[in-house]
């Protein structure tokens, strides 16, 4: 049985969504997206798709969590909506 | 207006949810997906190519043409990267620090350039003192993250990853390098034309692959035909190209993840990052 798993995962999948376009500050975005892809990376992982969640882990969490902050070192930290 | 764009979002998500009603369960034997294809890679693919992870098998070789096209994009997105933010504008002023004393120098003339070593250091404008302990850390963790990642592209045939994965750890390593010391460390290591000519080799790679089959009298990408040119075991060789095209997408992802993310932070100057 792994479906309570799945179903706490997805909720913080969700929560992490919600929460990465609501924030003001655009770091707290860029970390946040980055939680988003590890748990999206725990849920291909339970489905099985290791693959994915291998692609997941290094591309989603890993650089383009980088790539954002790196954008907003450069760009502005507040975002005007 | 805001109002507006909740209600068309939460009507939207309605019926994608309305819609996937109709899927059919995870992992259902009689889906459609799941009665054609599916059925002739699981059960041939091993016997085949020689390859155990279905996944490697599917991506390099029987949907060889489609990676090929993924590897090209991430290459284009590199080349993006570099054409949009790439400034060539000499710089203006410069700083130096004298590492004994701290003594901080601001030289105008931009064409005056002091030799950095022992004696001075290159400061910019927002420049921290770079943490002993995060310096340390890095510089032992990186060489074991570099062969981790030639083990994910060289092991993709029999576990999980492949050329994708392991160019993406690999690039992130020599990104760690970057933020733990400074861009300037990374840059002297790999210079910036290495990296575009690896970001096109690892394309050129795949690309030459696929295409040496076409002279020896087969498809494009078809690998069986390579036997004459490999020595060992025939029965290996789908399994050899695989690891073939698997290098060149490292290579090529590798290169494509360094230059995007020295062209974002150093806003094209490669001068000071993060």
């Amino acid at each position: 049985m792994h479906w309570p798993i799945d179903l706490i995962v997805l909720t913080f999948v969700i929560f992490c969504a919600v929460a990465a376009i609501s924030v003001k500050d655009l770091l707290a975005t860029a970390i946040l997206f980055g939680a988003y892809s590890f748990m999206m990376c725990l849920l291909w992982a339970v489905m099985g798709a290791v693959d994915v969640a291998f692609t997941e882990a290094s591309v989603g969490a890993g650089v383009s969590t980088v790539f954002f902050v790196a954008a907003v070192f450069r760009t502005s930290r507040r975002t005007k909506d | 207006m805001k109002f507006i764009g909740f209600v068309i979002v939460c009507l939207t998500g309605a019926l994608l949810l309305y819609g996937t009603g109709e899927f059919p369960d995870w992992g259902d034997p009689a889906s459609p997906a799941s009665i054609h294809l599916s059925n002739h890679y699981i059960e041939k693919a091993l016997e085949e190519t020689q390859v155990p992870n279905l996944v490697t098998a599917v991506l390099a070789d029987y949907r060889g043409f489609d990676t090929m096209f993924e590897t090209a994009v991430v290459f284009c997105a590199g080349l993006a990267c570099f054409l949009l933010l790439r400034d060539f504008s000499r710089k203006k002023e410069r700083f130096y620090r004298h590492t004994a004393t701290g003594v901080i120098l601001h030289v105008k003339d931009s064409k005056k350039v002091l030799k950095t070593g022992k004696e001075f250091e290159h400061m910019d404008k927002d420049w921290v003192p770079s943490d002993l302990i995060i310096k340390t850390i890095c510089r032992i963790l990186i060489p074991f993250i570099q062969i981790y990642a030639l083990y994910v592209v060289a092991h993709g045939d029999f576990s999980p990853g492949g050329g994708f994965q392991g160019g993406v750890i690999f690039g992130s390593s020599l990104i760690l390098l970057a933020i733990s010391y400074d861009l300037k460390t990374l840059l002297s290591r790999v210079k910036e034309k290495v990296l575009g000519i690896f970001a096109a080799l690892g394309v050129l790679i795949y690309v030459g692959i696929g295409a040496i089959c076409m002279p020896m009298g087969g498809n494009f990408l078809d690998y069986v035909k390579l036997v004459p040119l490999v020595p060992g075991d025939p029965h290996h060789i789908r399994a050899l190209g695989m690891l073939g095209v698997e290098i060149g997408v490292g290579i090529a992802v590798t290169a494509a993840m360094a230059v995007i993310y020295i062209n974002i932070v150093s806003e094209g100057r490669h001068d000071e990052g993060l």
